[in-house]
């Protein structure tokens, strides 16, 4: 006797929209539950960084604005890019351990996976999540900032906005992949000691990398971050290379559609073994 | 409901499961019997159009698992053997987001959610979190979220491993429900007890091949013997005495702590026993069960 053919009247695969639709619920109630938290992490402690070192620090460093590439203070050279690495370092984090929980703790994912959602819509409603936490954080943030006198016109905040959003979604698609491949949580250790960590201090947030000396200069210039860090500075500081702009958002956006890829496939791999 | 033919999984070189056939029908309860490795987790990951199949065929709902995935989940129900609810929210939000995924509107999520808290029993612990469940209540309420979609076909991993005999009576009785109610219910067990209370048909799976398939009835009448009678010696006697009690049954099974002797009369069994002056430690006649089957078959017992 054969299987019952019953003709099938939802469509197979769900729309992009449908797909991430379906999961705003749950995402809400995970927001509901990790905002507290979040505000510390995603506004608290950077606000710290730019006291401490943009105006504290700051305050010892007097230099021509042509060695700050073109920032009239140091406070104003280091909060484009602080809030870009913290852009990325908010992306980072909603990306490993969250990602390894719906895998292995909490195993949500294999739950989703026995609806009519795919691995795609999984990947893609938890990055619309870290847009939004991270979009939101930095429009805050640069909110807060603007009466300090640091961005050169009422436009360029807005587009530094957008290249920071952008950093975060180049890192947030890549270190998806990492972790939706990763067996143990201790790979993170080493992601944040050997990536996050150095790329925050070395890729132009904090000082302009041709102090690194001509060859790091250009490890440093190939860094996905800096290209973040510049953008955002260029914007921030009314000193944009139009030409050097679109490289940035290109090489930013090539990252993120390829890591989107990583991700998707990475978690496929995960789940059906 | 289900078609497999030829049907294999493997992962890497091993391969877990090694060419099976199966029909299932509409309104019945299925079951795979087999120990634990016997490929039965497998071939429900394959069915829950989750894990992709390695060779065969394989129709759900008349639908490809490889092609319309997500067409087959929209009307399955899955228990996974592993609870897999999210422990950060209460029970209620574990059925209502879970519905959600379903894409079934809110307000009608919601008094599915109700219905079916009433079902688990679970409707004064709704704002409880899932931690603070026990095992049952678990169960329970992974049952229910299975059911938020109204599956045409259910699929019980290992439903009651692990609960206690209370909680265990409790879900085979809302099993008999569902499938009281046209649910058609595909289960995976290594309890002889389950299959045989739960199944209308099942197959006893063992390493990756089915070794017998129909009505635990009939399984038990072609491969077993109406009684069994179990005697008790002492340790290490038992592969001797077995040749002393061979020809009283229709068949001898040794195994570490007892003998087993298949006869259709146990009864009678006993007493030649006694008469030919063995004295075992404790004796006693019982009916043949799927265990007795499928100790026939491999040579193992289910719990090995």
């Amino acid at each position: 006797m054969s299987a019952t053919p019953i003709a099938s009247t939802a469509p197979s695969r769900l729309s992009v929209r449908d797909g991430i639709g379906r999961q705003l619920d749950y995402w809400w109630t995970v927001y509901k539950r990790t905002w507290r938290g979040g505000i510390i992490s995603s506004f608290v402690s950077p606000l710290f960084y730019v006291v401490g070192m943009g105006v504290l620090l700051g305050g010892f460093i007097q230099v021509d604005p042509a060695r700050l590439e073109g920032a009239p203070s140091y406070l104003a050279f280091i909060v484009p890019g602080l809030v870009a690495a913290h852009a990325m370092q908010m992306a980072v984090g909603e990306t490993t351990y969250p990602v390894m929980g719906g895998i292995k703790w909490h195993k949500s994912y294999h739950a989703q996976m026995a609806t009519p959602l795919e691995v795609r819509d999984l990947v893609n409603a938890h990055l619309v999540f870290v847009l939004a936490r991270v979009a939101s954080a930095c429009a805050i943030f640069m909110l807060v900032l603007a009466p300090f006198g640091v961005f050169a016109s009422w436009w360029g905040p807005f587009l530094a906005w957008g290249a920071q959003v952008l950093v975060g979604m180049a890192f947030a698609t890549v270190v998806f992949g990492f972790s939706a491949r990763l067996r143990s949580e201790e790979g993170f250790g080493v992601l944040f000691r050997l990536g996050v960590v150095p790329l925050v201090l070395f890729s132009g947030s904090f000082f302009p990398v041709s102090n690194l000396g001509p060859l790091l200069e250009w490890v440093a210039r190939f860094t996905p971050l800096w290209h973040g860090v510049n953008l955002s500075r260029m914007l921030c500081l009314d000193t944009v290379d139009w030409p050097l702009a679109v490289l940035h958002v290109v090489v930013l956006g090539t990252i993120t559609a390829a890591g989107w890829l990583w991700a998707i496939r990475g978690l496929e791999r995960r789940l059906s073994s | 409901m289900i078609l497999a033919r030829g049907l294999r999984k493997s992962f890497g070189e091993f391969d877990a499961v090694r060419g099976i056939d199966v029909d299932v029908r509409r309104g019945e309860a299925f079951g795979f019997l087999g120990p634990n490795g016997a490929g039965k987790s497998s071939t429900m990951r394959m069915i829950a159009a989750v894990s992709p199949v390695s060779g065969g065929e394989l129709r759900i709902l008349g639908l490809d698992p490889a092609t319309d995935g997500p067409a087959i989940r929209a009307r399955l129900g899955v228990c996974p053997q592993e609870d897999t609810l999210d422990n950060e929210l209460n029970v209620r939000d574990n059925l209502y987001i879970y519905g959600r995924y379903f894409g079934i509107p809110k307000a009608v999520v919601r008094e599915r959610t109700d219905e079916l808290l009433e079902f688990a029993m679970l409707t004064d612990k709704a704002k409880a979190k899932v931690e603070e469940l026990s095992g049952g209540m678990k169960r329970r309420l992974t049952i229910a979220r299975s059911l938020i979609n109204k599956p045409d076909l259910l699929l019980l991993d290992e439903p009651t491993t692990g609960l206690d005999p209370q909680a265990r009576h409790l879900l085979w009785d809302q099993l008999f429900r569902l499938k009281q109610a046209g649910v058609t219910l595909v289960i995976t067990t290594h309890y002889m007890d389950e299959a045989e209370q739960l199944c209308d048909r099942l197959v006893v799976m063992d390493r990756g091949v089915i070794a017998a398939e129909g009505s635990p009835l009939d399984l038990i009448r072609q491969f077993s013997t109406r009684e069994v009678a179990e005697l008790r010696f002492g340790v290490g006697e038992h592969e001797s005495l077995a040749a002393k009690v061979e020809d009283l049954g229709a068949r001898v099974e040794v195994l570490p702590d007892r003998l087993l002797v298949y006869t259709d009369d146990g009864e009678e069994v006993l007493a030649k026993v006694h008469e030919r002056g063995l004295e075992p430690i404790a004796a006693l006649v019982r009916r043949s069960t799927l265990e007795d089957v499928f100790l026939r078959l491999t040579g193992r017992s289910l719990a090995d």
